[in-house]
């Protein structure tokens, strides 16, 4: 029995490939992804395929969440961000399953690698700023000096706000790594010190553990609605600029 | 001491921002219940700018995290 809380993070080659010494291999990780894309991708065409006026019991599933971001996208970007709605969807839905099938048993949490929440973070903040420029020209620079202030504060303010800028990609890719990562471990060490105590004194570390899934579960749920409610809060830079 | 320890000491150091977060985010999410309890009908409005700022506050200690983790695994 692996008794490492981190063994959980370990990826593993399902089928070993390798094209001219480079690691193809087919991992756990690509696994999850791909049943991620899947899962995600039926929920949304399945139900659809029959969609009737009055949605039926299946085609609520579809209609609730899309119904969810394309309010979030219209009061956090604006009406004329709808264009960014498939964007947002799609990110929504990639983080929450990935999120969420991590919680199932010996499954594999995706976004607790930070090279992935670190490739959804930097293509988030590429966007913003590619379509910033394409939107404002050149004009987009002045993100980092709001006008209307005394001039001295500039030299401090124009710093600050580049640096926070950059940051963007940091912030949205460790936050949603390290809340994985470390809700995860704790699940497992709890469950360890359920093994070490036996069976009846082993039943209050359960306990715990199965309070702390619940919490986890919110987590899941929270910090998919908190990537997307970041990515809208940053795209509304590059729609509207603020004078 | 040696180089190894204060390294680790400093990364433990680097982590003291967690205090004001701490602080910071518990008063983020008691404002929240005040502002619901006030007026239940903003609840939805509220929450989200609640989030937003529980997001930007959690970013102080995401940097902390991110500079010990650079003095445990990159400075030599």
């Amino acid at each position: 029995m692996a008794t490492n809380p981190l063994h959980q993070f370990e990826i593993i080659p399902l089928v070993p490939f390798k094209v001219a010494g480079l690691n193809l291999a087919f991992t756990n990780s690509a696994l999850l992804m791909i049943l991620t894309v899947l899962i995600s991708a039926a929920l949304m065409i399945i139900p659809m395929r029959r969609a009737a006026i009055i949605p039926g019991r299946w085609q609520n599933i579809p209609e609730l969440f899309y119904e969810f971001i394309q309010g979030l996208v219209r009061d956090v970007i604006g009406p004329s961000g709808m264009r960014y709605l498939p964007l947002v969807f799609t990110l929504f839905m990639i983080v929450l399953l990935g999120n969420l099938l991590g919680m199932l048993p010996y499954s594999f949490t995706i976004t607790s690698h930070i090279i992935v929440t670190a490739a959804l973070g930097v293509g988030v903040f590429l966007i913003v700023t590619v379509m910033g420029f394409v939107n404002h020209g050149w004009h987009f620079l002045s993100l980092f000096a709001p006008s209307g202030l005394p001039k001295f504060i500039y030299l401090i303010l124009i710093p600050i706000e580049i640096i926070s800028f950059l940051s963007r990609p940091i912030t949205l890719a460790v936050r949603l790594c390290a809340n994985m990562t470390a809700g995860h471990t704790v699940l497992k060490v709890f469950a360890l010190f359920s093994v070490q105590m036996g069976i009846i004194m082993g039943l209050g570390p359960m306990i715990m553990n199965s309070m702390i899934v619940a919490l986890e579960l919110l987590v899941a749920v929270l910090q998919a609605y908190i990537f997307t409610i970041l990515t809208c809060v940053y795209l509304k830079d590059s729609v509207e600029l603020h004078h | 001491m040696e180089v190894n320890t204060a390294k680790l000491l400093a990364a433990a150091l680097a982590l003291l921002p967690l205090f004001g977060v701490g602080l910071g985010l518990g008063k983020i999410f008691s404002a929240f219940i005040e502002a619901v309890g006030r007026n239940p009908g903003a609840k939805k409005d509220v929450f989200q700018i609640g989030l937003i700022g529980a997001a930007m506050t959690e970013s102080i200690a995401i940097f902390a995290l991110v500079v010990s983790l650079i003095l445990i695994f990159v400075v030599k």
